[in-house]
């Protein structure tokens, strides 16, 4: 290397969005390509981002590519946004994108990236979910080859993932598979549907708003087009389930904070070793807190 | 009751930054930061392999990646990765030959004599792996004075500028089959997926930019007996090539500039030639920027196995495309490892409910059962 030569120290711009523009432009391509064929992962030349492959880089170049000045986005992790991760991708995109703004509650937020977790607020044509997925292939279960998996998608031959969970019926009783749960689009692709638990899996047939998967490190976009059908796989006479949360006798159980009984629940062990149960979409929670004027949660937002 | 399951990912994420920070400076009073240009050369080696696994050939940058991540190679390569993404793409180099490669060592372990001859260079092979304590207080005078030394003592080099190909010779020879025609332009694994099958030429680039751990355990276990590649190096060479771009004016090649890299071409007998074919030694191929010569051999290795594999179908891991190539990027594995570290609680919920449910299930099974007997 040249002995005078010195780092441009002053020279520190980002592009907007971080990303140049025709990574940006690929992605948008990748989009459409996914949106057109329901299910189907659409390869892409996935970028590597300032974080880890494995924490969001699949949503992040969704989101990045998408957002623009005056668009509004909601993080969510686990379904808070004040999750380490959630925090740290907001900040990135409150760095590189100015002009965006961000919002915690799911109502405000035309774009929300979010991993494990579809809101509970109910989402409109308006908007667009972004999912982190790690793993964007159903059949990874039952086939460690993508070329083979590839030849399977195409032939829509999906036999070895239900004998798999026939498998599950005849050992437990039940199909095991707790999330990532494959569902069927359109009557053709089955998707992993990303770590949400089964809980939100309904969530996405005949979504108003368009559901876009990203997978960073194994470099797919797909997509669940809005107004699809999405069925997760289950059987005539064994029905797919989702998480009850029922106590011992049977009742729902409800958010200690808010009273809903009808969320997703975090389970919290206390100090004292007694169990509790709270919402896990945390902005779902506040709002019905503020609208029910419970001075204690007004406290735990401040 | 105040408790909230996740709240103060801002404040804690900060306070970790902070940490990280003290400890990096934690010699205190008498400590003294790392200048760029002595992590560059007195840690080149270092710099060699994250240049090198960060596919960014930028000696100073990877010398700050290597500061900032406090000498973690498989962060600095991705900090340089991460950096890649935002810069546009320009212009592309055509095909760059190393045969004009300023060569500082290259040796052969087939031929005693080589056209132009074989040249030790830096090398650590032959020195006893004995600590050397004076190292350890070494005074900058006398790291000065070694440095004065050499060049003093260094003859005037007759030494041509280039040196030929050992597999050159060994094609004109009839050993090696000739060379095979080149794609019209290779794979860009930066700008497309890997799409299995893939060509020849993504497999060489996944693995020039691959972790040289992960390149190795897999070469290893092939010419350890979970495979069937026999490698004799027909030349492992280091040097600066030149790299030649089209001049803006004139469209004639012009020197840019030059990169530092390995390369290694090793020979390995050839298995069940084809019935009629006169039999010929295969060529398995390895190059990378830096210093890197572990890499560039077991790179040279994969890349014989994996040829095998493409040709004959896969008889072991390391004969499989897709095993080797989707599993030897450090970027890729070392962010999936440390992802296991964020918070599951969401999916963990789920899998306590099927657990619950078939415990709950299995409990009135045997229940039943015992009712019965």
């Amino acid at each position: 290397m040249n002995p005078g030569y010195e780092l441009p120290v002053d020279d520190v711009n980002y592009n907007f969005a971080f990303l140049d523009e025709f990574a940006k432009r690929e992605i948008r391509r990748n989009i459409l390509k996914a949106i057109s064929i329901p299910g189907y992962q659409t390869p892409y030349a996935s970028r590597e981002m300032p974080m880890g492959r494995g924490f969001g880089t699949g949503g992040l170049q969704l989101t990045l590519s998408l957002l623009g000045a005056g668009d509004t986005l909601k993080v969510i992790d686990q379904g808070a946004d004040d999750s380490v991760n959630a925090v740290n991708l907001r900040q990135f995109v409150e760095l590189t994108c100015p002009g965006a703004n961000t919002t915690e509650r799911a109502v405000e937020a035309n774009i929300i990236q979010s991993r494990h977790r579809i809101p509970e607020d109910k989402l409109t044509a308006d908007q667009i979910l972004v999912l982190q997925v790690p793993t964007p292939d159903p059949l990874t279960i039952v086939e460690p080859s993508e070329a083979r998996r590839k030849i399977m998608h195409g032939e829509g031959d999906y036999a070895p993932l239900l004998t798999r969970l026939y498998e599950d019926i005849v050992q437990f009783d039940e199909i095991a598979i707790s999330n990532r749960y494959p569902t069927r689009l359109n009557g053709h692709y089955v998707i992993d549907s990303s770590p949400i638990p089964r809980f939100d899996v309904p969530k996405m047939h005949q979504s108003a708003a368009l559901i876009l998967l990203g997978a960073g490190r194994e470099r797919k976009i797909y997509a669940v087009p809005p107004f699809t059908d999405a069925v997760p796989l289950a059987f005539e006479d064994v029905a797919f389930r989702t998480e009850a949360f029922l106590d011992s006798k049977g009742n729902r159980r409800q958010c200690d904070r808010c009273t809903s009984v009808t969320s997703y629940l975090d389970e919290i062990i206390h100090p004292d070793g007694s169990r509790h149960w709270q919402c896990s979409d945390t902005g779902y929670c506040n709002d019905r807190c503020v609208q029910r004027q419970n001075a204690e949660c007004e406290e735990a937002r401040s | 009751m105040g408790y909230v399951a996740i709240k103060g990912g801002g404040k804690a994420i900060a306070g970790a930054h902070t940490a990280v920070e003290s400890l990096r400076t934690a010699e205190g009073e008498g400590g003294s930061p790392l200048p760029l240009a002595s992590i560059e050369h007195q840690l080149r080696l270092l710099t060699s392999r994250v240049l090198s696994e960060g596919g960014l050939y930028h000696p100073r940058l990877a010398a700050l990646a290597i500061k900032q991540m406090q000498g973690d190679t498989l962060e600095a390569a991705f900090a340089l990765r991460a950096y890649r993404s935002t810069r546009p793409r320009l212009m592309e180099t055509p095909t760059q030959s190393t045969s004009g490669m300023r060569l500082i060592r290259r040796i052969s372990s087939a031929f005693k004599d080589i056209p132009g001859g074989q040249m030790l260079g830096p090398t650590m092979d032959y020195a006893l792996r004995l600590l050397r304590l004076d190292l350890a207080d070494e005074s900058p005078e006398t790291f000065r004075k070694v440095s004065r030394q050499f060049i003093k003592d260094a003859p005037d080099s007759d030494l041509p500028d280039s040196f030929p190909k050992v597999v050159d010779a060994l094609r004109e020879e009839g050993l090696l089959p000739p060379q095979p025609d080149r794609p019209d332009s290779p794979f860009d694994i930066t700008r497309e997926p890997l799409i299995f099958p893939v060509p020849r030429s993504a497999a060489l680039a996944t693995m020039a930019r691959a972790e040289t751990g992960s390149l190795l355990a897999l070469a290893y276990s092939n010419v350890r007996g979970y495979g069937n590649v026999h490698p004799t190096i027909a030349e492992l060479r280091v040097g600066y090539v030149p790299v030649m771009l089209p001049h803006p004016i004139t469209g004639e090649p012009t020197e840019a500039g030059e990169v530092l890299m390995t390369e290694c071409e090793v020979v390995a007998t050839q298995e069940g030639a084809e019935s009629g074919a006169p039999p010929l030694f295969s060529l398995g191929y390895g190059a990378c920027f830096g210093h890197n010569e572990v890499k560039a051999i077991a790179m040279a290795i994969l890349d014989r196995a994996l040829q095998k594999g493409m040709q004959d179908g896969a008889d072991c891991p390391s004969e499989d495309p897709e095993f080797v190539l989707l599993h030897v990027d450090g970027v890729d594995s070392m962010g999936f490892a440390n992802h296991y570290k964020m918070p599951h609680y969401v999916t963990f919920q789920s899998e306590v409910d099927r657990l619950r449910t078939t415990q709950e299930k299995d409990a009135a099974h045997t229940k039943a059962q015992g009712a019965e007997s």
